[in-house]
Parts: structure tokens; C-alpha cells; sequence
């Protein structure tokens, strides 16, 4: 078998993007019962400078194209490139970051390719699919939720070639230890024609993120039942004492509570820290697909049967207008 | 002038699921559930009229979808789309992403001479925001996805920001473009009161019985219904034929609490929890 996985460049520290290095590492566990091959595929103006990185986590193999026209996403462009490197080595796999990029040019492929992609898988394996009682061989199962996350669906593609789906960032894990692989690098035998450029860029301005979910160890998270701006300001100055970071639900940022950056959950960031506070955050299943991977959880919450007490380790029940500055008073005490 | 096509879906509001809708399993009650215009596409459907305030424009809303759909052509008509169309057969029925974008297509190569496709970037029931994508592949449009504003545009060009994870990008694109629009974009338009007079009567053909039905056209209440022959598309394409991808198993998602430890919210209790936090979090020199 061979697995190809589309690798992206983060263009602030020119390295591979995470999500790139988790999936090099997920199509090398899957790939390694059949000894398959994988190939990782990059388009840009220039390859990551961390491509050793790669291979330490998996990769076989490194076709790349490069051209200064690539520099910014050309969908049309990055379609017909990868479209081409594909047909030529003929994977049965082809994962996708589910980046704003990964999803804008997965989605061309597959289309263009006539095959199935599943979005946002969190689960990916390789099994014997029997499907309609015919045997169609080893094949990739993509779990991914849908409806809203209120359900998880197995997908398959049992007939069309190759099987490609997309995984969001920080949901497949890197080895514990760096595999020990050469590295093997491969410049793309493909056309290229600049009337595919069709995108001019006028300008790009860059995102400054405040916000280092990566690096916390300890989340406070707020949500709509934190009631006011005033109150979710107590949950920033707990987060500071205790060296961690803030984030919220999607409704405290509709709410103006928090900034968009901050959102963890199905349309925000998906985050797994040693201990996750969850303050005034009812659970809904958007906002635990983001978190519930987090070792611990404590939920502070007026409602009992909120569904986050669902997957809580410690839990207080009560107004977190009066519970928040009594924590911060103990936590700021013998400091 | 400028043609334009919306692409809206008519959606199980997934986003407001409260107690009530879950099950005492744990699992979702599909039933309660109001059936609304996917909220993405209202952005889209917004820009589109946006677009129409300031140059020569006419805006196609379509949906493919059961007949209930119609609410939310009849949504997008109230809020100033020129024409609605739906699209619908059993045939259509459990498409996956591909065979949708193939029957979307057919319908906007049915319309014609289309300058812009605006759709919403994902829908919330699925959340694959691969329809968009697909249907411009089909097409043979260019695409800008994650759009977040709508800078210019003039008879030749569109400038629009689009927001991508580290970086907002301002992107110029020439026409035929498919866009997908975030909810970032703009705040959709209330209905206006008139179209509401104008269209609240407005069906699908089969709807109204024969004397209606001249009443109706002669209001410009019938949103014309397309199916897979008046679309001239390949059956094998469509629904769950057309489909590469099967829904191998669906399992709901309950919860599996456990061990959960309660303290009380009295001082002692915040104390306590505070002590074990810093015990087992917090390196103490």
C-alpha cells in the first residue's frame, strides 16, 4: 500500500506545519502492517527548512514542486500539481491537513479525481471492509463526527481509488520517540502552466496569536454562563496564576465575552492540556469535541445536569460570580 | 450585469441543541429540531445583495433539498434574491459531497452565463465545507475559500480578504469565481416587509392546483422545481450512486462520565479544590 500526505509549510516560521508531522506519523502506523510507502507531497516557493523533521516522524519519500508563482494558495494551480504527482504514483491513501488551505484544495482533487473525502476524521484505520458482501480488501475507515458532533459516522469508500480524507490539527499525536529514516527528496515530474495562477494576492497581513494553546499545560475556559466581560475577566487572572492560558466556547465569544482566538471546539481549536477548567460552559458536543481529550477536567457550573459534568473529573456546582473570587483569593494565598 | 448564484441549504439547527432535544440515551432527537437556513450561506446570500446595492446585478438563489426547502427560498427571496430555484428528487437523495456538487452544477449551468458563486463555507450539519469546492471544480470556476470580506468589486474583478490560519490574504480574482463566505463577512439583512407581502404565496409548481397556478405565475409566486431529467443529469452520478464515499456506521455519541468528584461551593470546598489543583499542578519550590 502507499499513503500520500499533503505537507504544508507555516509561512511565519518557513517550518512544516504540525498538522503536516501528525499525519506523516499517522500514515506511517498505518501503513507499517503492509511495510507500505509513505510519500509526503508539497507545493510552494520553497520546502519547509525543517523537511528532516518529516522523516523523523514517518515519511518515506518527498516529491516536491516548487515555484516563486506557488508562493501563496493558487487552488487551481496546487489541484492540477498534486493532482498530477497523484496519478503518477497511485496511492491508495491521500490524507489532508483540514487547514484552511487542506480544505480548500482536498475538496478540487477528490472532486476532480472522482473518489471519496471525508472531512475531519478523528479516528483513521485500516481493516477488511465488507461491503454490499464483497471483499474490497484492505481499506481506510474514517471515523468522523457529524451532525453537529452529536454523532460519530464510520466512512468508507469501498469502489473508488484512492481513499482520501482530512484531519484537523492536534488530533492525531507525534511518536514518543523520532524514527530514524533518511531522508529521501524527489522534485515533482509534472506541467506547470502560469495561466493556472489565478489568484493575485494584493496583500497579506499577518495574524498575531496572543493565544499558545500548544504550550499549555493548564486551560481556564469560560462560556456563556459566565455571564458578563467584568466576570471573565476573573478567569484571565486565575489563568495567570496558575501559568495558563484562557479560551472559551463559542457562545462566550458571541457574546462578546472573549475573542475569537480563544474558541476551542469544533470551529475553533482543538486542545488536549493536563487540566482543562471548564467555567460556565454547559458542554455542548461542539464545544467537547474540542476538549474532551484533555487528562483532566474540572467543571464549575450552575446547572447540575449540564452535560459537562458528563465528562468531569472534579466538578463544583453554583454561581461562579461567587465561586471565581474565592479561588483566585486561594490561589493568590502564600503565593 | 453580473449574475450570481447562492447556494443555500436548508439545515437541523445543530447548533442550539438543548436539554430537550437529547434523548434520556443520551443520543439526539432529530424531531425537535427546527430545520433553518444554513447560517454560512445567509452570509453569502448577504453578500450577494451587497454586490446587487452596488453594481448591476441579479442574484439566483438555489437549494437542493426535499420541498420543505422551499422556506428558505422563500427566506431568500424575502430578503431581496431576484429568483429562487429548487432542486429536488429521490434520486438525489443520500449524496455525499460529490454527488451534490454534480447536481448543484447542473443547476448553475442550467441557469447560464453565471459571473459568481457565493456559498457558505461549510454547512452545520456535515461541516466538511467540500461542496463549495467541488461544485467549482465541476464548473471549471476559480475559488476563493474562507472569504471574510468583500472589498471591491467592479464589472471585471473582485477584491476580497480571505482568512486564512496565519495570515489575512487580500485577494484579486477575475470572473468566473466561486467564492465561500465565513460568518465573519457581513451581518445578513432582515427580511424586507414587501418581498414578504410579495412572496409569502410563493411554491413550487406542483404545489398549486391548476386554477392557482395561472394566479400564481401571474404574481411571480412559483419557484421553479428542477429534477434530475430536467437537469439532463447521469442518474449514476447522483445520490447515493454517485456517492464514493458510504456511511459504513453511525454510532451517537453518549456521554461516559465516571468518576466524577464533587466539592461543595462553600469556602471549604473552593479551598480544597484549589489545594489539589496547586498539589497536582503546580511545582512548588
Amino acid at each position: 500500500m502507499q499513503t500520500i500526505v499533503y505537507i504544508e509549510k507555516n509561512p511565519i516560521t518557513n517550518k512544516s506545519r504540525f498538522v503536516s508531522l501528525e499525519l506523516a506519523y499517522k500514515a506511517y502506523t498505518l501503513m507499517q502492517p503492509s511495510k507500505g510507502e509513505v510519500v509526503g507531497v508539497f507545493v510552494g516557493d520553497s520546502l519547509p527548512e525543517d523537511t528532516d523533521d518529516l522523516f523523523k516522524n514517518g515519511l518515506d519519500r518527498l516529491i516536491y514542486y516548487t515555484d516563486d508563482n506557488l508562493k501563496n494558495l493558487q487552488s487551481i494551480a496546487y489541484k492540477n500539481i498534486i493532482e498530477q504527482i497523484i496519478k503518477s504514483e497511485e496511492p491508495d491513501i491521500v490524507l489532508f491537513g483540514a487547514t484552511h488551505n487542506g480544505r480548500d484544495i482536498a475538496p478540487l482533487i477528490a472532486s476532480s479525481l472522482r473518489t471519496g473525502l471525508t472531512a475531519d476524521c478523528t479516528q483513521l484505520y485500516i481493516d477488511d471492509l465488507i461491503y454490499r458482501k464483497e471483499n474490497k480488501g484492505q481499506s481506510l475507515f474514517q471515523v468522523r463526527p457529524a451532525f453537529g458532533g452529536n454523532i460519530l459516522a464510520t466512512i468508507v469508500t469501498p469502489d473508488n481509488r484512492p481513499m482520501m480524507a482530512s484531519v484537523r490539527e492536534g488530533v492525531m499525536t507525534l511518536p514518543e520517540k523520532k524514527l530514524n529514516k533518511p531522508v529521501k527528496l524527489e522534485k515533482a515530474n509534472v506541467d506547470f502552466n502560469k495561466e493556472w495562477i489565478k489568484n493575485d494576492f494584493l496583500s497579506i497581513i499577518p495574524k498575531i496569536k496572543h493565544v499558545n494553546f500548544d504550550t499549555s499545560d493548564i486551560i481556564v475556559a469560560g462560556g456563556a454562563g459566565v455571564g458578563s466581560k467584568e466576570t471573565f475577566n476573573l478567569l484571565h487572572q486565575i489563568a495567570k496564576s496558575l501559568g495558563g492560558e484562557v479560551g472559551s466556547s463559542r457562545a462566550a465569544v458571541d457574546f462578546g465575552f472573549s475573542e475569537k482566538v480563544r474558541q476551542i471546539g469544533q470551529t475553533g481549536s482543538i486542545v488536549r492540556p493536563k487540566l482543562y477548567i471548564a467555567c460556565g460552559i454547559s458542554g455542548q458536543i461542539q464545544h467537547r469535541a474540542g476538549m474532551e481529550e484533555s487528562k483532566k477536567i474540572i467543571a464549575i457550573n450552575n446547572d447540575k445536569d449540564a452535560p459537562i459534568f458528563g465528562i468531569a473529573h472534579k466538578g463544583i456546582i453554583g454561581d461562579l460570580n461567587e465561586i471565581l473570587p474565592v479561588m483566585l483569593h486561594y490561589l493568590r494565598e502564600e503565593e | 450585469m453580473k449574475k450570481i448564484v447562492v447556494l443555500a441549504k436548508q439545515v437541523p439547527d445543530t447548533a442550539n441543541i438543548t436539554g430537550k432535544a437529547m434523548k434520556d440515551d443520551g443520543t439526539i432527537n432529530r424531531a425537535v429540531l427546527p430545520a433553518i437556513f444554513n447560517p454560512e450561506d445567509l452570509n453569502a446570500l448577504e453578500m450577494a445583495l451587497e454586490i446587487k446595492d452596488k453594481i448591476d446585478a441579479e442574484v439566483h438563489v438555489i437549494t437542493m433539498g426535499p420541498p420543505r426547502a422551499i422556506d428558505i427560498l422563500k427566506h431568500a427571496l424575502y430578503m431581496g434574491a431576484d429568483k429562487a430555484a429548487l432542486i429536488t428528487d429521490r434520486k438525489f437523495a443520500a449524496a455525499d459531497t460529490l454527488a451534490t456538487s454534480y447536481s448543484l452544477s447542473g443547476a448553475i449551468e442550467k441557469i447560464g452565463d453565471v459571473d459568481l458563486v457565493l456559498a457558505g463555507r461549510q454547512a452545520i450539519d456535515g461541516d466538511t465545507a467540500q461542496v463549495g469546492p467541488q461544485v467549482a471544480d465541476k464548473i471549471g470556476f476559480n475559488q476563493i475559500t474562507y472569504v471574510s470580506k468583500l472589498q471591491e468589486i467592479t464589472d471585471d474583478y473582485i477584491i476580497v480578504q480571505r482568512d486564512g490560519e496565519t495570515q489575512t490574504e487580500v485577494i484579486k480574482s477575475k470572473f468566473p469565481v466561486l467564492l465561500t463566505v465565513t460568518d465573519e463577512a457581513n451581518n445578513p439583512r432582515y427580511s424586507n416587509c414587501l418581498n414578504m407581502l410579495k412572496f409569502f404565496k410563493s411554491n413550487i409548481p406542483s404545489a398549486f392546483s391548476d386554477d392557482e397556478r395561472k394566479i400564481a405565475e401571474e404574481n411571480g409566486w412559483v419557484i421553479p422545481s428542477y429534477d434530475l431529467e430536467s437537469l439532463e443529469l447521469d442518474a449514476e452520478k447522483c445520490g447515493l450512486n454517485g456517492s464514493p464515499t458510504k456511511v459504513h456506521k453511525i454510532k451517537s455519541i453518549t456521554l461516559t462520565g465516571g468518576n466524577l468528584e464533587m466539592y461543595d461551593n462553600q469556602h471549604t470546598g473552593i479551598h480544597k479544590l484549589i489545594d489539589d489543583i496547586k498539589k497536582d499542578y503546580i511545582e512548588v519550590d
